[in-house]
């Protein structure tokens, strides 16, 4: 402080605008954030929108002057989307069939992940380009075999029709996965794991007990990542769920038909008919687990490239 | 200890260290046999026949490449959708791959209130699922805000050709969207920016560079192989997304009783093909940068 005060007044306000070295200048923070400002509200935008609309009463809908702000708190169209979405079920449901199976796909892409960063064999860059092709193969391009397999085995609809390729390291978004572990495990000292090996621990003790707690970063990143990819994967679950269970997106998929079901048309007064405020409700309960989840979490999405060690590469 | 004694644990150990080696991956290599390899090889198997499903069994009637030639010659959708596909695609991977830059530049920054913006920026990958986006496309929520229905645009549109005025549609109405998607790339630019030494910057200064020369001279080269990997990243998420039109059309084909599954196959085939060509020219075209930069 005191060798700045040295320093002439006009040199300081030059510094204070403009910045220095060593500092940013108030005008380069104010353009900062002001598109900071301006870009995030573009980008939330839509979620504003949703939540906002998911309030309005019929009356709002209908008056043009109600835009951003609904004229009371009408949580009617929750209570109808809460019933047309048959929430507890599907909720259940999604949560089964998103955490079950990113436990297994976490756990064996760490296997695979280890056996590629730690162990020298042959043919292992035939492995990365095969990965790399399951990761860019369509899912139309496999899933009608797999779904007639499980239809004969009588697996269609249950969840073990997601469980089972997941176990197989074939799951959902896989090869990312794969590849988060490999890095991880590759960023890490590898000295414990010798000493380990000299103390004569077999090399599955040393990746129980030394390697997986060391790289529990990387496990935890990789399993909320494969929770998210799972609970919002519509594609796979429809075809190999239908009949069986219904997740939430699914559900929210058939809005429309399950809603005049509960409330036919022709039935109820004009105010209960589907409206856009009743399908943002529905769509707002449909991300709020996911939006709670993150907000618990979110250190772990904000900061997952530091925790796991991945480089970019 | 002779030589060749010591020579054979020498191989021993190698060849014992591939085992363990492979017995990592094994549970790997048998799923992707079963689950990727023998799926694609029978699936294109079905797109060279007429397939049809009973309670019991799958009857197959070989075709050649009728499926194939009825996806490109006839019907009337199926090239007009992959057409769309492909240049929606083209459109959309530059703006994901220029914004996710500029978000990551900023986060990569020192301001107060970061983790708050960090939190905001991140969160269209925690939400972004087919039928949310479905929902919030047909309510107009992704518009890029006050542009798509003001007058002027409306008639601007209009005045256009057709080739022209869908993808620039397609941009106006779901500018936001597109934006969505660029969650995990902003992350892994974070990642490369993250990589760059400090001192760099700091010799970069010492030799009067300003902030702006800095980006073009050591930033953008330094992100040229993490925006390979983004652009690549960006293709296939963009391709597998489940409200796709392709991918919805070969799905309702599948079921339908004029499509089959022989056709919808043989229409999966054609995308992916479609799909490792934009792959192929958008590689070939951030190559030449890349071997620049490096």
């Amino acid at each position: 402080m005191r060798m700045i005060l040295r320093y002439p007044l006009v040199e300081r306000v030059r510094w204070f605008l403009f910045g220095n070295r060593a500092q940013r200048g108030l005008i380069a923070n104010v353009i900062l954030y002001a598109l900071l400002i301006t870009i995030g509200f573009v980008y939330i935008q839509p979620l504003l929108f949703m939540f906002i609309t998911s309030m309005k009463s019929p009356d709002d809908l209908l008056n043009p002057m109600v835009q951003w702000v609904p004229t009371e708190v009408y949580f009617g169209n929750y209570t109808r989307s809460y019933r047309v979405l048959d929430y507890p079920n599907t909720l259940l449901a999604s949560i089964l069939i998103s955490v079950v199976p990113s436990l297994f796909q976490t756990f064996v892409a760490s296997l695979v992940g280890y056996g590629l960063a730690r162990y020298r064999f042959r043919g292992k860059r035939l492995i990365f380009l095969l990965l790399l092709v399951t990761y860019i193969i369509p899912p139309q391009n496999t899933v009608i075999p797999q779904m007639l397999t499980y239809r004969d085995l009588g697996l269609l609809g249950s969840p073990l029709a997601l469980i089972i390729p997941a176990l197989m390291g074939q799951g959902y978004k896989s090869a990312i996965f794969v590849l988060i572990f490999y890095q991880g495990f590759l960023s890490l000292p590898q000295v414990l794991e010798e000493s380990a090996r000299l103390d004569g621990a077999s090399d599955l003790r040393i990746f129980f007990a030394v390697a997986v707690p060391s790289a529990l970063p990387a496990y935890i990143v990789s399993f909320i990542f494969s929770v998210v990819w799972y609970w919002n994967e519509t594609f796979l679950t429809v075809i190999f769920l239908e009949g069986g269970m219904t997740t939430l997106p699914m559900q929210l998929s058939k809005f429309t038909q399950a809603y005049e079901n509960l409330y036919p048309p022709g039935v109820v007064n004009i105010f209960d008919r589907l409206n856009e405020a009743v399908k943002m409700s529905g769509t707002f309960l449909n991300i709020l687990p996911l939006l709670i989840m993150y907000f618990i979490l979110q250190r772990w999405f904000v900061e997952s490239v530091e925790m796991t060690g991945i480089t970019g590469e | 200890m002779t030589v060749r004694h010591r020579f054979r644990r020498e191989i021993s150990l190698r060849t014992r260290e591939a085992l363990h080696g492979y017995a990592f991956i094994l549970i790997w290599l048998v799923g992707f046999s079963l689950f990727t390899f023998l799926s694609l090889v029978e699936t294109f198997r079905y797109s060279l026949n007429d397939v049809t499903v009973t309670a019991t069994n799958i009857q197959l009637d070989f075709v050649e490449w009728d499926n194939y030639s009825r996806a490109l010659f006839t019907d009337p959708n199926f090239v007009e959708l992959l057409i769309g596909y492909a240049v929606e695609t083209l459109i959309s991977v530059p703006i994901v791959l220029i914004f996710a830059m500029i978000i990551a530049l900023f986060l990569n920054l020192d301001f107060r209130l970061k983790g708050l913006f960090r939190v905001i920026f991140f969160l269209p990958i925690v939400i972004t699922s087919g039928p949310v986006i479905k929902e919030l496309t047909e309510q107009g929520a992704a518009s890029a805000p006050g542009i798509a229905d003001s007058p002027a645009v409306v008639e601007f549109l209009t005045e256009l050709p057709h080739a022209l005025r869908t993808p620039i549609e397609y941009l106006l109405t779901t500018f936001i969207l597109i934006l969505w998607f660029s969650g995990v790339q902003i992350l892994i630019y974070l990642a490369g920016l993250q990589k760059i030494d400090r001192s760099v910057y700091e010799a970069a200064a010492i030799d009067g560079a300003s902030s702006w020369e800095m980006f073009w001279k050591i930033v953008l080269p330094a992100l040229s192989t993490t925006t390979v990997i983004n652009a690549v990243y960006t293709i296939v998420t963009l391709s597998h997304f489940s409200e796709n039109k392709v991918a919805r059309y070969i799905y309702q084909q599948t079921y339908s009783v004029q499509g089959g599954i022989g056709y919808a196959s043989a229409m999966a085939f054609v995308y992916f093909g479609v799909m490792v060509v934009l792959l192929a020219i958008v590689y070939l075209f951030l190559r030449q940068w890349v071997k620049r930069s490096n």
